[in-house]
Order: structure tokens, then C-alpha cells, then sequence
């Protein structure tokens, strides 16, 4: 046990003292490879992989020194103490490494990290100044953070004496999802970091071409699937966990992830047509550099204080005020270098409004305008404080009214588009193949609509099933198309498909994914069906033509927290479909009660059951009874997105690299040919 | 004209750091009252057990009053409320309570006794209306109330000794002068 | 609940249970209960970081579900209601922002930026030389016709060859 301690003590230190090698490794990391791109230098840029190398196993060990202090319960360590007790489940020992603004600071550093760690181990084929760049911007912004978490941020503060128990993680952080839900955003929109870099790298050198673009995919992809995976994982616990069958509540910090993915998005898709197409160049900039800026805002929003949420991490200004500098420098740094070298960007490849590009180009003008839509819909309280509006609230029904409206232009032509040829494309063509998927997504509305019962009321709800169904068949459909479908023989359309590109494959299934989600969300928002009351024992409550009877309930006792667990039988149309358990729960340490919902899934649709306190006489509970219709369509469709961005990574190019063009063979003694 | 359409990237930057920064000083939560210049709502509260001088708003007409709103489950209200029974020694202004929330009223009562009482009337909300017609948010509170029954100021939190002689003690005298 | 404690409790009891009405709350006349909640889903609770009264636990905020029940009962309209809470509270307790001068920004900001994104687009063609880039395109795109030698080669690579072509 001494001996622990002792260890403990000894290993806490070496990780304080690894974040401040780190400090003077990332400072030497962001001058000299610059400079030396900067000069031609070789030894200098060569200086970039080993530089990035030192910086993640110095900030590795930090990160695992932290771990072991919360494993082993080291209460010298103040971090230890404030957030971690020795009754916690070993799991969530580790995930309270991050459950606490210093730690997951450091997750934040460590993320930065990694990706650079990735980008100089990867890639033998980038060109040594573009990788040398972004290596010494990825270590200016680890140097920034780096700096933030060592001055007022330090988790490997100690205290002595040690205490001997520790102050309790939030019981509410005791889940599985929410244990893996901030290292999944964080690798997610602190990914974005090595878009950003390379960015500011391409505008240092002056250049952007396809092969830029093609480096910074991978890179992008993954941050954009950590990004999806965290944010359907936050808004899966949500429903799960928090028990009103919500999964978004457009909340701040809710948005400050949101916001980020709606500009990767648009950056994934822009940076497509500087790969094929040499165009749209500063656009895709801009993109690459907004993201992580989005990033860095959302951190700042969660963090600072200057806007109220649920979510919001014990809001200290004074660290508002370190990271608006360091969103201030970092951006302020990038966009003026993109005022100075954006204009000299030269566009290459011509297109026709209607034509792929033309979609993308559509899809990113439809992803900006949604993004700051939602940004100023989360700062107008903010806005309107500063000048001098009054205070002011703005809530889903703000949100719900303005996003809607801009997704549903961007569902429908995302059918579309695919459907197109580069450079001009033939839109009656294209809408004239998908007559299918028109056909069905009218029919699809008009049969939901009548089954609903034909309400005015359910138009709407109907039309979103209706582009749901439209973009999934349509996708399908030019999925079809690319593979002779029918056209040609089955094995021939078995070769095609197996020679499609990867990126053709992740695609479709991603697109697919959102046509779920859209099904999901509207089925979800406009036909859930709900029911608050007092259960008796023996009492059937229906809610939407499923029947709940509550059968019993009994109190239990787990490792830190009393409980009562409820009994419901499930049933339909007199068909039994088995019980359910939801569990009301009393934490100890801090005490503080939850509730477990207990869910019964369909695979289409899910019924949700919450079990509330007792009447005084004890023979009733107050219940609460959900249908949720099509909730799972939004997991699936999640996993969906997630899968189709990873089959887009493992596509061949990402691991050949940009084709470079060969000369042309001539006698010799003749002028050689232009490349 | 071309190029400037690049600056504009930063110059909402610049924009959005200028309004955060002002945003670090202020905090989102407290919200100013809507009452403020208007006349008091119209009530009639009953007396706490065995103190009689119940309150309503009538009462609160005719000379320069304060307004506190209290509970015995509050904690910070045990924090200001000396302060509030010095000046109800020194006889400056009249302090009424309104006793919110209270399950029992006789908790107040005993509350009262323990930690003093300042009050000339108090009023028993029940149910609360009479707090949310005053859109009271949370305890304590203390509103000033001029002679014609006006709200003059909201107060929310603690009163302590720095607000009372720098604010509410300045505005009391003003509103004598110039009602 | 005391003044401090009262926010950290209230994100604690909110974050945690569920949407928070009680039966002993609800109303006899399902449309009209209806109505309440509906109405209760428009309103902040005020002392909850960002939440709906529909949804909080707070105990101000079931004291504001039962006025809401109340006013109903009295025959108020929707608007009549909500109007007697933001009389009390202000605007800040409007989870849909007002429609009004100090919101303009906010209402008018999404159709200004649709508007300055389709300018942007517009502006994008155009600089690129608009209708002549539709000739040249057009004038690339529409090449001369194909031989019969030439499909005949055209018709044999394509079979040799996958459709594994220049797509996303």
C-alpha cells in the first residue's frame, strides 16, 4: 500500500514533468521545421517526424501517468481527490480521467498529439515542406494548450497530506456511453486540428492542388467519424440515459459539437473537388480553417461561462480568457494569412452550375448557411446581452424552425447530385432516372399520411418520411446505375461492384444513413406517444396500442447506490412480448438520484418505460410510458455514417497517394514536353 | 472590391472576440426584473401563527417600504437576515417579509424566533402566486417600493451590509426627497 | 433549496429523471392537459441552466406548471397565458424568441445568410465568366462522334475494363 502510494507519488510527478518537456519540445517543434520549409532546409524539415514523435510519447505518458493515479486512487493528486472515490467501478476510475476540465484538457492535448504522431509516421509520400508545415502548426496549437493546461490548468496538482477518500465522481457519469462519449468527440472535432494545419501549411506554401487535397482526407475522414460516432453516442445516452425518449435538445455545448460536424461535412465534400476537379480551393480552405475555428469556439462556449447550458463544465472566466486567446491567435493567425494568399489561389477546372461540382458547391453553401444559422441562434443571448437587447432565451423551437427548412433543399438534392456528371451535368437526365425514387417517396407520404389518419397536422411529418424515402432509393438507385443494374448481366454488375471504388461504396452507405436519420428525427419529433399517471399494481396503461402493466417493484442495493426496480409487462393486441425493468436510483457519493429507463426494442420502433416514486401508501408508482416511433432508424443510420466514412478510408488512393504525372517519352535531343 | 469578400472571415472574428470578451464580465443567469416602475401586484397574504400583521398590498402604500422575501429552508437568507434586523433597529425604513414556500408556516415562525425578526408585517405565500407575481426566482429577494406602491428596485441575493449602504439606502433617501 | 445550492441541485435533479410533470399536476380534461404541456414546453425554467418547465424538477418550475394549469382553467387562451408569465418574468422566459425589434437579428439572420450564400454562389459563376464558361463547357463536353472503328475499340476496352471510373 506504501509502496503504491510511493509509486503514485513518483509517477504523478514524471507526468507533470513530461507536459513541461512537452512545453519546450512543441516550441522547438513549431520554429524549426517552419523555418526550415521556410529555407529549403532538409535537416531542419526533417527535424518534423521525430519532433511529433517525442511530443506524443511525452504527452502519452502524461496522460497514462494521470490514468494510473486515478486507477490506484492516488488523493495526493488534488485531480484525484475532487473526482474520483474508491467505490468506483474500475471503468469508471479511468473515464473520470476526462470527467473533469483539467483532465479532459489533457485528453484534448493528447488527441493533438496522436494525429500528429499519425501524420509523421503515415504518409512517406507527402511532400517533406507541406508535412514539415503542418507538423509545426499542429505543435503551435499543442503549444497553446499545453501552456493553458501548465498555468492554470494543471492536473497533477498535489495535496498535502493526502486525503484518504475521495470527493465522488458525478453518478451521472457512471454509464458506459457517456465513459466513451468525450474521447470519441475529442478525437472527433480536435481531429479537425490536422485539416486545420495542413491548411495553413498549403496557404504558407502558396499552393493547393489535389495532392493537398488528398492528404488531408484521411486525416479528415477520421475526425469526421470520431465526431459522428461521439455526437450519436452523446445523444443515444441522452435517450437513454436521461429518460424522456430526448436525443437533442439544441443545447449549447449540444450545438458546439453539432457545429463543427456540419462544417467537416461540408469540408469532406469541397475537398473532393479540389481533388478532382482543381477547384474550389479557397472555399475548402476557408472550410478546413472554420472547422477547427468551430472547434475551439465550442470549447470556449463550454468552458468560459458566457452562455448557460446543461452541460456546461464549471464555468471559470479566467479560463474563458486563456482559451478566447488562444481561438483568437489561432484564428486571427489563419484567416489573415487566408485574406493575404486566398486570392492568389488559382481555380482550375471549370463547371456548370448544374453538374457534381455544382452540388458539392451546393452542399457547401447549404452546410455554411446551416452552421451559422446555428451559431447565432446559440450566441444571440450573448448578442443581444452585449448589446443591450435584454435577455433573451433562444430554445428548440428557434432552431426547429430555421434548420428544417434548410435540410430539406439539401436532402433532396443529395439525390441528385451523385446522379450528375463532372463539369456539366444533365439534370433532366438525372431526375428522369430517379423517377423511382420520386414515385415511391410520393407514394411513401401519401400511405404514412392516411395511416396517421390524414390530419392537417401530419403534412409535414409525412413529406419528411417522403424525402427519406426519396434519398434512400435515389441513392440506391445511382448505386444501381454505377453497377449496370439489370442492364447488364448479374455478374457482370457482381464485377463492377467489387471494383467500385471504396469512396463510391462510403458514399452510398453514408447517404443512406442520413435518409434513416431523416426518417428517424421526423418520425420521432411528430408521433411519439407519451402517458404520465399513478400505477397500481396489476394496472394496465396504454400508450399508442402497446400496453404497459406494472407487475411489481423492489428496492435493491448495488456497489454505491440503493435503488427500487420496477416490473412491467409488455404487451400487444394481447400478444406478450416479455418485461421490462426501469430502475429508480440513489447514489451515494454525492447522493443524488437517477433514473434508468428500461427500453424494449422493436428494431423499428422502442417503448420506454420510467418508473418514478411511490405513492405514500406504496401500493402505486407514478410511471411514465413512451412509444418512440423509428428511434432505432437514428442508431442505425449513425452507424451508417460512421461505417461509410471508415470504407471511404480504407479506399486504395488514400495509401498510393496523389498520381503524379509522367513524362512523356521522346527521341532524344528534342525539346522535352511540357508536363 | 474582390479581394476584400477575403477579409471577411476575420473580420467577424474580430467581432465575435470583442462581444465575448464583454461577455466574460457578465453573467447569462441573472436576469433583470420586468417589474421594475410598476406598480406593486395587488395581494393579501395571511399572517404567520401567533404573530398577527398580516400583509397585503395595501400596505405597501403611503411611505418609502423593502420587500424580503424569505424561507426557513434558505440558507442564504440565514447570511443577510442580521443585517436586515439592524435595520430594522436603526428604524431607517420598514422591512416586510413575504414567508415563501414554506410547508409549515409555524416553521417560519420558529425560524423567525431563532434567527430574529425584522419585519413589521409578513404574508404566508402558500402556493407561491404571490412570489411568481413578483417574479421572484429564488430567496432571498428584496424589493424596494415607493409611496405610491411602485417597484423601484429588485435586489436579488444577500443583502449585505455594502448593498445596503451603497445602493439600497441611497435609493430609500432619493425616493423621500422626490417621490 | 437554498439561493447557492439551488442551480447546482436543480442541474443535478434536472440532468437526472425525466420529464418532470407529476400526475397529482395534470388536468382532468386531456385537451386541455394537452394545451399545458404544450404551453410548458414554450417556457424557461428560470433558475435550470436551459431547460423547459415541462421538463425541469425544480420546484419553481412545478409552481409555474400549476399556474399554467390554473390560467387554463380561468379559460385563458394559449397566448393569453404565456403572456401572463412573460408579464412576470420578462422575455428571457421564452424558450421561441419573440418576434420583435430586439430579435430581428436573430429572425432575419438565417434569411440573410441563405441570401448571402446563394449571392456567393452566384457571385462564384459569375466571376468564372458565366455564359461563356456554359459555351466552353458545352463545347468540351460534346465532342465530335464517335466512329464506328472508334466505338467498336470504345465497346471492347469498356468491357475489358471495370465502370470503376473518375467518381466519388
Amino acid at each position: 500500500m506504501a509502496g503504491d502510494l510511493m509509486a503514485a507519488f513518483s509517477i504523478a510527478e514524471l507526468g507533470h514533468f513530461a507536459l513541461i518537456l512537452a512545453l519546450f519540445v512543441s516550441v522547438a517543434q513549431s520554429i524549426v521545421p517552419l523555418v526550415g520549409a521556410h529555407r529549403g532546409d532538409a535537416a531542419m524539415m526533417s527535424l518534423a517526424r521525430p519532433g511529433a514523435v517525442a511530443l506524443a510519447l511525452l504527452v502519452g505518458f502524461s496522460f497514462l501517468a494521470l490514468t494510473y493515479s486515478f486507477v490506484v486512487s492516488d488523493f495526493s493528486v488534488s485531480n484525484v481527490f475532487e473526482n474520483s472515490h474508491t467505490d468506483k467501478p474500475m471503468l469508471y476510475k479511468i473515464s473520470g480521467v476526462w470527467g473533469n476540465h483539467e483532465g479532459s484538457l489533457l485528453l484534448w492535448i493528447t488527441t493533438l498529439v496522436i494525429f500528429g504522431l499519425a501524420v509523421a509516421l503515415s504518409g512517406s509520400n507527402i511532400p517533406p515542406q507541406l508535412r514539415a508545415r503542418a507538423l509545426s502548426v499542429q505543435a503551435m496549437i499543442t503549444l497553446g494548450f499545453l501552456a493553458f493546461i501548465l498555468f492554470t490548468s494543471n492536473p497533477f496538482l498535489r495535496i498535502d497530506p493526502a486525503p484518504f477518500e475521495g470527493r465522488g465522481l458525478n453518478p451521472l457519469l457512471q454509464d458506459p456511453g457517456l465513459a466513451f462519449h468525450p474521447p470519441m468527440l475529442y478525437l472527433g472535432y480536435v481531429g479537425f486540428s490536422m485539416a486545420f494545419s495542413f491548411a495553413v501549411a498549403a496557404l504558407i506554401e502558396g499552393k493547393v492542388d489535389a495532392a493537398w487535397a488528398r492528404w488531408v482526407r484521411p486525416w479528415t475522414l477520421v475526425a469526421w467519424v470520431f465526431l459522428t460516432a461521439g455526437i450519436a453516442l452523446g445523444s443515444w445516452w441522452a435517450y437513454y440515459e436521461l429518460g424522456w425518449g430526448g436525443w437533442w435538445y439544441w443545447d449549447p455545448v449540444e450545438n458546439a459539437s453539432f457545429m463543427p460536424w456540419l462544417v467537416g461535412t461540408a469540408l469532406l465534400h469541397s475537398a473532393i473537388v479540389v481533388e478532382k476537379r482543381d477547384s474550389l480551393k479557397s472555399w475548402t480552405i476557408l472550410l478546413a480553417i472554420l472547422t477547427f475555428g468551430m472547434s475551439l469556439l465550442g470549447t470556449f462556449l463550454v468552458r468560459s461561462g458566457v452562455i448557460t447550458s446543461v452541460h456546461a463544465f464549471a464555468a471559470d472566466p479566467t479560463r474563458g480568457v486563456f482559451i478566447l486567446l488562444l481561438l483568437v491567435v489561432s484564428m486571427g493567425g489563419a484567416l489573415t494569412l487566408y485574406a493575404i494568399r486566398a486570392p492568389q489561389l488559382k481555380g482550375g477546372g471549370l463547371f456548370a452550375p448544374v453538374s457534381r461540382e455544382g452540388g458539392l458547391l451546393l452542399n457547401n453553401l447549404l452546410m455554411s448557411t446551416a452552421t451559422a444559422t446555428v451559431l447565432l441562434g446559440t450566441l444571440y443571448p450573448l448578442i443581444a446581452d452585449t448589446l443591450g437587447l435584454g435577455k433573451v432565451s433562444v430554445g428548440p423551437p428557434f432552431f426547429e424552425a430555421v434548420f428544417v427548412p434548410l435540410m430539406v433543399p439539401a436532402i433532396i438534392a443529395m439525390a441528385i447530385g451523385p446522379m450528375l456528371a463532372w463539369k456539366r451535368g444533365d439534370l433532366r437526365g438525372a431526375l428522369a432516372r430517379l423517377w423511382v425514387a420520386a414515385a415511391l417517396g410520393v407514394a411513401g407520404m401519401g400511405a404514412v399520411w392516411l395511416m396517421r389518419g390524414g390530419a392537417l397536422s401530419d403534412v409535414l411529418a409525412a413529406f419528411g418520411i417522403g424525402i427519406a424515402i426519396w434519398l434512400f432509393v435515389g441513392t440506391l438507385m445511382e448505386f444501381a446505375d454505377r453497377v449496370r443494374l439489370f442492364r447488364a448481366s448479374l455478374a457482370e454488375s457482381g464485377r463492377r461492384a467489387r471494383n467500385l471504388p471504396r469512396a463510391a461504396w462510403g458514399m452510398t452507405i453514408a447517404h443512406a444513413g442520413v435518409a434513416l436519420i431523416v426518417a428517424g428525427v421526423t418520425a420521432s419529433s411528430a408521433w411519439k406517444g407519451e402517458t404520465v399517471q399513478t400505477q397500481k399494481f396489476g394496472e394496465t396503461v396504454s400508450v399508442s396500442g402497446w400496453d404497459f402493466t406494472l407487475l411489481s417493484a423492489e428496492t435493491f442495493r448495488a456497489e454505491n447506490y440503493t435503488g427500487v426496480r420496477g416490473t412491467f409487462r409488455l404487451s400487444k393486441d394481447g400478444e406478450d412480448l416479455g418485461l421490462m425493468h426501469p430502475e429508480k436510483r440513489t447514489y451515494t457519493s454525492p447522493p443524488m438520484p437517477t433514473t434508468e429507463a428500461a427500453i424494449y426494442t422493436t428494431g423499428i420502433h422502442d417503448l420506454y418505460a420510467v418508473i418514478g416514486d411511490p405513492t405514500p401508501d406504496g401500493q402505486a408508482f407514478v410511471t411514465r410510458l413512451y412509444f418512440e416511433p423509428l428511434v432505432p432508424f437514428l442508431w442505425y443510420g449513425s452507424a451508417m455514417l460512421c461505417l461509410g466514412g471508415l470504407v471511404s478510408l480504407s479506399d486504395r488512393r488514400h495509401r498510393i497517394g496523389a498520381p503524379v504525372r509522367r513524362r512523356d517519352r521522346v527521341p532524344a535531343g528534342a525539346k522535352p514536353a511540357r508536363a | 472590391m474582390k479581394k476584400l469578400i477575403y477579409l471577411v472571415p476575420i473580420v467577424v472574428l474580430a467581432a465575435l472576440a470583442v462581444m465575448f470578451t464583454v461577455g466574460l464580465g457578465r453573467d447569462p443567469k441573472t436576469i433583470p426584473s420586468v417589474l421594475i416602475d410598476r406598480p406593486v401586484p395587488s395581494f393579501a397574504l395571511e399572517a404567520l401563527p401567533d404573530r398577527g400583521k398580516p400583509l397585503s398590498s395595501t400596505d405597501l402604500t403611503g411611505q418609502v417600504t423593502l420587500v424580503n422575501i424569505f424561507g426557513s429552508w434558505c440558507v442564504a437568507c440565514i447570511a443577510e437576515h442580521p443585517i436586515l434586523v439592524n435595520i430594522s433597529k436603526t428604524g431607517e425604513v420598514p422591512i416586510h417579509g413575504i414567508a415563501w414556500r414554506e410547508k409549515d408556516p409555524r416553521d417560519a415562525m420558529r425560524w423567525l424566533g431563532r434567527h430574529g425578526d425584522p419585519y413589521d408585517r409578513v404574508g404566508h405565500d402558500a402556493d407561491s402566486r404571490v412570489a411568481i407575481d413578483f417574479g421572484v426566482t429564488g430567496a432571498p429577494e428584496t424589493f424596494v417600493v415607493d409611496p405610491k406602491g411602485v417597484i423601484r428596485y429588485k435586489h436579488i441575493g444577500p443583502v449585505t451590509t455594502e448593498v445596503w449602504e451603497n445602493t439600497l439606502k441611497p435609493l430609500i433617501a432619493q425616493l423621500r426627497k422626490s417621490p | 433549496m437554498t439561493r447557492f445550492l439551488l442551480p447546482i441541485i436543480a442541474v443535478m435533479m434536472a440532468a437526472s429523471p425525466v420529464a418532470a410533470v407529476q400526475p397529482d399536476e395534470m388536468l382532468a380534461d386531456p385537451v386541455m392537459e394537452l394545451r399545458a404541456r404544450e404551453i410548458s414546453k414554450e417556457l424557461r425554467c428560470v433558475v435550470c441552466q436551459n431547460e423547459s418547465i415541462d421538463e425541469s424538477n425544480a420546484e419553481l418550475a412545478r409552481d409555474l406548471r400549476l399556474v399554467v394549469r390554473d390560467r387554463l382553467m380561468q379559460g385563458d387562451a394559449d397566448d393569453q397565458v404565456i403572456k401572463y408569465v412573460v408579464d412576470r418574468y420578462g422575455d428571457y422566459v421564452l424558450l421561441r424568441p419573440p418576434f420583435k425589434a430586439s430579435t430581428y437579428i436573430l429572425w432575419f439572420g438565417p434569411l440573410l445568410f441563405a441570401v448571402l450564400a446563394v449571392f456567393g454562389g452566384w457571385r462564384f459563376y459569375k466571376a468564372r465568366g458565366g455564359s461563356a464558361i456554359a459555351a466552353t463547357v458545352a463545347a468540351e463536353s460534346a465532342p465530335p462522334p464517335l466512329s464506328a472503328e472508334e466505338r467498336r475499340k470504345l465497346d471492347k476496352l469498356l468491357k475489358d475494363t471495370d465502370g470503376a471510373g473518375d467518381t466519388a
